[in-house]
């Protein structure tokens, strides 16, 4: 495929290859507070993807934002691309088309930056049908000064070893001074007609400390099978190649979220999206302490945003958009400082409009109904979640999460009494020392859920859903170390618990269970925890045809199992190795160079910690702990209460809609 | 259990509709009837229009949809109805909401049900002038649709959410004419009557039709147009659903 450079647009040549695919809407842009600047007003020119079809990367927030933040500068623009369908990569090769952005219709190769935003390692086959089509050389070392940089950021970057071959750049955490910080780098470096080519402005990011090039870092292993003895095929070391660069990369954090009030104008999509509601996200990180959950520990620490910065976000949400809901975000947002305040008061100021609320409710307890209630006053009642994560007591003392049995007991019976008609509880199999005993608890507190239900209100009519997902250890966590459990041991054990769910008949017939079999689980801890080796997996099931493999009717396990073979055995190395099996103490790990800000030897007590189920308390309450991101992001806390209120509307005036003066209301 | 009732706004009863015609243009025509609705709605809120809703839990703004072009068909002729808890200047609602949708969804007239002739807008919608721009020879397109003219029926095949349906493509045309595309006369525009059928026969079914029955087939998917949409005479001319005086709608649709 040639490579195309020119910012020229290619709609023209698009619109006929639109009417012949699925849902063309998608490609068209043009949505409310969509941007396309002039290609020439800018010097640093960005392209924003994120790799999954449209529908479920128009609402990330992540990209939003740094589009949003991009585009406010003067000497800076950003345009979006998507996955494209497998009818339209066929028909793009067929034309000769390149991948292109949905708003200017440019192709990707013409800008000079590609970032691409992995939520989930299960991307990773969409970006290098994006770098293929965009006629950029699929590995690094093979680009030259015509390419953009391809930058890689989100949860799953930090791990991209993976990746590594594949990537120029990563970056870790909070991405919206980051890509300033990088465009002013680029600006510069152009400025100065590009002395040194790729190499140098590589080295440039390198050198600020913050941006992560995997070729400026040797990997060693220790030799596979019998002469690597105990330690064969692990990493033996990773270190830098060349002066100008740092040991260790450092993540980035953003301080103070009400300096950030992004996105300010979300984008509003013609086509349909997973997400149809306006997202303004009331904190940042979270101190849990869950220990499965690489979100929370990635993003310490935790940082509000205030009240009166939430209610100036949702009210210039609302009018950007014409949203009619509007969904507070973060990792557990009943754990705002003032979110009863909150609550109430954004209920009482949008009491006689449509617009809802929503909460992704998590936590178990009263407080917790009592928001809901809130943010219901006028609407359905339909379903409250939970996720208590774990079947029983112990394994939740384990993976930090605790929630006795009677705490849910009580919280779905004053769900129930309150109105509300289902309750979904989720739930992770496969966690480090569970057992089949742990997970046929699940049915028990299902059944005694149901029991509660009918004698809160007096009604058979009750209904609640098991919702299982197969746990998946993460870098950055207390598991990191942990085996992972096989597909087979997964699916045997829901199978029982199926059975003991339907044991009961008159119970079980108000019980549904949603679960995934267990395979894409294990090729998704193959990308979390995998090495640089695994690249070679990467690229060797997607020209075998991977294409969306966050699909189930896309993703294919034995395609990916016999990728796996081909790439891994002449390494001496497996699946085996980088899953099912536990990782030694003293093991040098693919991201150990890549700074959190945990303290690895913290981790590791927090892992022993979870063996003998003891309960680490939240930071924000009780003493720190010592995690170590405070001290090394210079970083802390900042949580209120504040005590302050929504800030009053201000009037702007003159009514926006010309009825407003009109004084023929009726009835 | 606790029955609950809905809290919010009491129900007003409609005080006034409003037809409203718009078009769908440019890289917009690629939206489906379900995009544009979404669309609508939220620029009804963002517009603050004082729309009647449905009552219950989720109360809907009452809203009348009418026969939507296909995806991927532009339109200067769509149709919908709105019905209203205030009194309002229809100009004042067209310009409101012309301005809040995106480009190329586009607000053209917005007429008072009362001003509008009697019955329903369905009732009125009984043909359509197509413009299909297609990438073909205008005699070799001319003669292709002189045989599909001079067929009595054609049956053609489309595939349905429901399977594959068959309709005749044939007897619901009133009229067709090719004339070469200005200035460039390697290409050819198909102008269209189609009477409104159950199912409704779409420019691709004709084109179906026309491949059928001499072999056509354009180098590249046509762009196609609906022009207009309204009563159609006895002279096979369609007219202004929305106006009561008899206005031929060609006109229309050359002022846009």
């Amino acid at each position: 495929m040639s490579v195309t450079t020119s910012g020229d647009s290619l709609f023209d040549r698009l619109e006929p290859l639109l009417t012949q695919v699925s849902k063309p809407i998608q490609y068209v842009g043009g949505e409310l507070n969509a941007r396309t600047k002039d290609w020439d007003s800018a010097r640093v020119r960005w392209a924003l993807m994120y790799p999954d079809a449209y529908e479920v990367g128009l609402p990330n927030q992540g990209v939003q934002i740094l589009y949003e933040v991009l585009n406010e500068r003067a000497d800076a623009l950003a345009e979006r691309t998507y996955a494209v369908w497998p009818d339209l990569e066929k028909l793009l090769r067929e034309n000769g088309l390149p991948q292109f952005t949905v708003d200017g219709h440019r192709p990707i190769g013409a800008f000079d930056v590609f970032g691409i935003s992995f939520s989930t390692e299960l991307g990773y086959t969409n970006m290098l049908t994006a770098l293929d089509l965009a006629g950029i050389p699929l590995h690094a070392a093979d680009r030259d000064d015509s390419h953009p940089i391809v930058l890689a950021g989100g949860h799953a970057a930090f791990n991209p070893e993976p990746i590594a071959d594949f990537v120029d750049a990563a970056v870790l955490g909070d991405g919206e001074q980051i890509v300033g910080a990088i465009t002013d780098v680029i600006a510069a470096f152009k400025a100065e007609g590009s002395p040194g080519g790729r190499d140098e402005l590589l080295t440039r990011l390198a050198e600020t400390g913050g941006v992560y090039v995997p070729r400026f870092y040797d990997v060693e292993y220790f030799p596979a099978g019998d002469e690597g003895g105990a330690a064969a095929g692990q990493l033996a070391s990773v270190r830098p190649n060349r002066d100008r660069v740092p040991a260790r990369i450092s993540k980035h954090t953003v301080m103070d979220l009400d300096a950030w009030p992004y996105p300010k104008t979300p984008l509003v999509p013609l086509a349909e999206s997973v997400h149809e509601r306006m997202s303004v996200e009331i904190f940042r990180g979270c101190t849990r302490g869950c220990r499965f959950c690489q979100a929370g520990m990635i993003t310490r620490p935790v940082r509000e945003r205030s009240i009166e910065g939430i209610g100036a976000m949702v009210e210039a949400g609302l009018n950007a958009t014409g949203f009619e809901e509007v969904g507070l975000l973060s990792l557990s947002s009943a754990d705002h400082s003032e979110i009863g305040p909150l609550a109430k008061q954004l209920a009482d100021r949008y009491a006689d409009s449509r617009v809802s609320l929503s909460l992704p409710s998590t936590r178990v307890d009263a407080f917790n109904i009592d928001l809901a209630n809130e943010f219901s006053r006028n609407g359905r009642r339909s379903g409250l979640t939970f996720a208590p994560e774990g079947g029983s007591e112990r394994l939740r003392r384990v993976i930090n999460k605790m929630v006795s049995h009677q705490d849910l007991i009580n919280t779905v019976t004053a769900a129930y009494s309150q109105g509300w008609r289902q309750v979904k509880l989720y739930f992770m199999c496969g966690l480090p020392t569970e057992t089949d005993e742990d997970v046929l608890e699940i049915a028990t507190m299902a059944q005694d859920v149901i029991r509660a239900g009918r004698q809160a209100t007096g009604s058979r009519d009750i209904k609640a859903t098991v919702s299982i997902g197969g746990f998946v250890p993460k870098p950055h966590t207390p598991f990191q170390w942990a085996a992972q459990a096989a597909p087979e041991v997964i699916d045997d054990r829901l199978r029982k618990l199926r059975a003991a769910i339907n044991s009961e008949k008159s119970l079980g017939r108000n019980i549904g269970m949603r679960y995934h079999d267990g395979q894409p689980s294990l090729i998704e801890g193959l990308l979390s925890r995998g090495d640089r080796r695994v690249g070679a997996v990467i690229e060797q099931v997607w020209r075998d045809g991977a294409r969306f493999d966050g699909w189930s009717e896309h993703f294919s396990y034995a395609r990916w199992i016999a990728a796996a073979e081909t790439a891994l055995t002449p390494v001496g190395v497996s699946i085996d190795f980088f899953t099912t099996r536990e990782r030694f103490a003293d093991e040098v790990l693919p991201w150990d160079h890549l700074d959190s800000g945990l303290d690895k030897q913290w981790l590791w007590d927090d892992w022993q910690d979870a063996l003998t189920g003891y309960e680490q308390d939240d930071c924000r309450w009780t003493p720190c702990f010592d995690c170590g991101v405070c001290p090394t992001m210079g970083t802390d806390i900042q949580i209120g209460p504040t005590g302050k209120t929504l800030l009053p509307l201000v009037s702007t005036g003159t009514p926006k809609a010309p009825w407003a003066v009109s004084t023929s209301v009726e009835p | 259990m606790a029955r609950r009732l809905p809290e919010g706004p009491a129900h007003v009863a409609p005080v006034q509709r409003i037809r409203l015609e718009y078009a769908k243009r440019g890289r917009l025509r690629f939206c489906s009837h379900r995009d544009f609705a979404r669309a609508f709605e939220r620029s009804l809120r963002r517009a603050e229009i004082p729309m009647s809703y449905s009552a219950g839990f989720h109360p809907h703004p009452k809203i009348s949809y009418v026969g939507a072009a296909p995806t991927g068909v532009g339109s200067e002729a769509e149709y919908l109805e709105i019905a209203l808890a205030r009194r309002c200047e229809p100009e004042a609602i067209r310009a409101a909401l012309d301005a809040v949708l995106p480009e190329g969804l586009d607000i053209l007239r917005a007429v008072d049900v009362e001003d509008c002739p009697p019955g329903s807008l369905a009732e009125h919608m009984q043909a359509s002038v197509w413009q299909l721009e297609l990438a073909a020879d205008p005699a070799v397109t001319a003669a292709a649709v002189a045989r599909l003219l001079a067929s009595e029926s054609v049956l053609v095949e489309r595939l349905t959410k429901d399977g594959v349906r068959s309709l005749d493509a044939r007897a619901p045309i009133v009229s067709a004419e090719v004339s070469p595309e200005p200035g460039n006369d390697t290409r050819a525009i198909l102008k269209l009557v189609v009477r409104q059928v159950t199912p409704t026969v779409r420019p691709d079914d004709v084109l179906t039709a026309l491949r059928a029955v001499a072999g056509f087939a354009p180098s590249q998917p046509p762009k196609a147009t609906r022009l207009a949409q309204g009563p159609v005479d006895d002279a096979g001319l369609v007219t202004d659903p929305l106006c009561t005086t008899e206005l031929p709608v060609a006109r229309a649709a050359i002022e846009h």
